[in-house]
């Protein structure tokens, strides 16, 4: 739709006259019913208060002031600069660059990464004047599309198969050549197991540098020989040491405030000299399968649980195999001795920080829910609609936990059978 | 040629740790675990050595925080602890590396961070920089030792496993995923030896700079709502966190439910293939 809004006066005027016969018509092009607001044709704004609000649900007429019913009239392009309302910068010529390196768990920016780019952020927009760009190194195949959004002037991929996996030395050797020939002012990783942690502070000593580890906070420091102070947790988490930012930070998570007022280019980029390849001592075997069943139920990924509304423990055990699910267990299941006490999630059990925690025929008391509440998605079974495990859950479903497991079984063998006939 | 399990050489490098409730010094947790994990690769391959290495100060408190490794050692052979004695303040890393250049072992296990100091996780990495061996972290499992290669298991998030070869000799550090230490037991601790040796030391004065304090806990961040509408913003003030959102199945066949909740675990991609 065009931006440039075209008045009619002549049709403004018989949407006004209740009178004229093409009055109804008029009025459903200006917008949905009747008016209630418009332009007089001396230039003050008239209004109908009989053409406010709607008819509610039992047939009383209902107004709300609060803006939310009177929408409809906005043109599709106006809707969508008021999505995008982000501010979009361009840095042509930097004046130095942040590197960042994120840990891109599952091909994707994760929440540490996307601190850890506002911390960059930071570091570079310190001097207005003189703005800094930020640089992404990204190893491996990766599903990331919004790399402009979280703060990223440049994009430098290494796409190749030797980065994949477990392969410190060749990503090393190209975090050395990026070094070489672009000279990042500060180097910047997430302090994360899989991620920087372990490349971080390689990086660090082959460039000689002491760097800051589990840093949480970065203040500007006129009299550090970088201009930034950093806060780093040290000692088992015991202590806060001060010191000069050095040039390398590991950085822990919430480190600062994750970019989202402004939109950057995030051109990509490559290096004029290729990375020489490195003789990897260590070789990637890949991942191992393991038995979820043998998973530790604080870290599981994806968990079977049962409560009091499960029958069949047989069945359920079944089904969690089948599933591939960690077994998990509500205070009542563990109580009348089905399930062992080291299953129990909940307050007085293990907290559970699983992605998908399936609850089969556990109503949720306070307890229970306390320890699921940093698990992602929750999937209800439950006969008990008015549950509090339900109004917790993303999906829930109304009936025998039993029947509806034995249901899944079936679908999940079914499928993985059709799979291997096709195959 | 036929493959050969053959007897390995480790060192378990320890550290006096801090319990974290009273702050008193007692093993430390992960360097524990490494010496377990050295103590089961013992029993598995006839023939291995361990060595303990600890690089300090020499008092009282710290001795009695080095016998709790030692007392785990009981009915293995293994009764002392080599110690590389410094002024307190300095930096344990070119002892230990000149230490272990002079006589070089197959395989070095550490903890991944120190309980006490700046605790940066820094040691592993050093000495695999200034000997220029291989490093693993987060190692589960040593699998097989054969030729001159270890196979490992390595630690990923999630209980998941990676498998990994690696030659040696190499540098391991191990965090709360491998093995559970065993519990020390006092008299072989008492009657264990401490061969101490000093050494010169370096003073670690960048450190000793540092403003150090009790951590402090961290501040929560709030949830910022930006909208322009103040109704989106009273209502994300007002709103309970889980506010049921979730899209409830009722009256619905046992097939179709199947159906629902196998989508979305699908979608999630949890189900095994």
């Amino acid at each position: 739709m065009d931006e440039i809004r075209r008045r009619d006066p002549r049709r403004e005027w018989v949407a006004r006259n209740r009178l004229h016969p093409e009055h109804a018509r008029a009025l459903a092009e200006q917008g949905g019913g009747a008016t209630s607001e418009w332009l007089g044709p001396q230039g003050v704004m008239r209004k109908n208060p009989h053409a406010i609000g709607f008819m509610g649900p039992n047939g009383v007429k209902r107004i709300d002031r609060s803006g939310a019913q009177q929408g409809g009239r906005v043109s599709g392009a106006a809707h969508q600069a008021a999505l995008d309302r982000r501010r979009i910068v361009t840095i042509e010529a930097p004046a130095f660059l942040v590197a960042v390196v994120p840990e891109l768990s599952g091909g994707r920016l994760s929440s540490h990464d996307k601190d850890l780019l506002g911390l960059a952020r930071r570091l570079a927009d310190a001097d207005p004047d003189h703005p800094g760009a930020v640089l992404a190194v990204v190893f491996g195949e990766h599903k990331e599309d919004s790399f402009g959004e979280a703060g990223i002037d440049r994009v430098l991929h290494f796409g190749d198969e030797a980065y994949a996996g477990f392969a410190p030395e060749a990503r090393l050797a190209a975090l050395m050549a990026v070094e070489r020939e672009l000279a990042p002012r500060h180097w910047l990783l997430p302090d994360s197991p899989l991620g920087g942690a372990d490349l971080g502070r390689r990086l660090a000593l082959r460039l000689g540098e002491r760097p800051a580890t589990g840093v949480w906070q970065v203040e500007g420091d006129g009299e550090a020989a970088l201009g930034w102070r950093c806060t780093a947790r040290g000692a088992a988490e015991s202590l806060d040491i001060q010191r000069p930012l050095p040039r390398v930070a590991l950085a822990l998570s919430e480190c600062a405030e994750p970019v989202d007022e402004t939109r950057h280019a995030a051109e990509p980029l490559s290096l004029m000299a290729a990375v020489p390849r490195a003789l990897s001592r260590i070789e990637d075997l890949g991942q191992v399968a393991v038995d979820p069943a043998g998973v530790a139920l604080a870290e599981a990924e994806f968990i079977l649980s049962g409560g009091n509304g499960v029958k069949d423990w047989d069945a359920f055990h079944h089904a969690a195999k089948v599933l591939g699910a960690t077994e998990g267990a509500s205070r009542v299941a563990v109580d009348d001795g089905f399930m062992a006490r080291d299953r129990q999630v909940g307050a007085t059990g293990t907290w559970v920080t699983a992605r998908v925690y399936l609850a089969a025929g556990i109503s949720g008391a306070i307890q229970h829910l306390q320890g699921i509440q940093s698990c992602d998605k929750v999937v209800a079974i439950n006969m008990d609609p008015g549950c509090d495990m339900i109004k917790r859950a993303d999906l829930a479903v109304i009936g025998d936990a039993g029947e509806i497991l034995s249901a899944l079984v079936a679908k999940v063998e079914q499928q993985r059978g059709g799979q291997r006939d096709a195959a | 040629m036929r493959p050969e399990e053959q007897g390995v050489e480790v060192v378990v490098l320890v550290s006096v740790g801090r319990h974290p409730i009273t702050g008193r010094a007692r093993r430390a947790d992960q360097d524990a675990r490494g010496l377990e994990l050295a103590l089961g690769l013992e029993a598995r391959l006839p023939g291995s050595r361990i060595g303990l290495l600890h690089a300090g100060p020499h008092r009282e408190e710290s001795e009695s925080a080095l016998r709790g490794y030692l007392g785990m050692t009981a009915g293995t052979g293994l009764d002392s602890l080599t110690l590389l004695e410094q002024a307190e303040g300095a930096d344990a890393i070119p002892a230990l590396a000149e230490h272990l250049a002079a006589a070089p072992p197959q395989l070095v296990i550490t903890g991944a961070r120190a309980e006490r100091g700046e605790g940066s996780g820094l040691l592993p990495y050093a000495l695999a920089e200034h000997l220029g061996w291989p490093l693993v972290n987060g190692l589960a499992a040593v699998e097989k030792v054969e030729n001159g290669v270890a196979t490992l298991l390595q630690a990923l998030p999630r209980g998941q496993r990676r498998r990994l070869k690696v030659r040696l000799p190499a540098i391991v550090s191990v965090d709360a995923a491998a093995p559970a230490a065993r519990q020390s037991a006092f008299g072989p601790a008492r009657r264990a030896e401490l061969e101490a040796t000093p050494v010169a030391a370096e003073l670690d004065l960048e450190l000793a700079e540092w403003p150090m304090v009790p951590a402090r806990k961290r501040p929560k961040r709030l949830k910022i709502v930006k909208s322009a509408s103040a109704r989106d913003r009273f209502k994300a003030a007002a709103a309970k966190a889980e506010g049921g959102s979730g899209q409830v199945l009722e009256g619905v066949s046992s097939e179709q439910a199947a159906e629902a909740i196998f989508k979305l675990l699908r979608e999630e991609g949890v189900l095994p293939r």
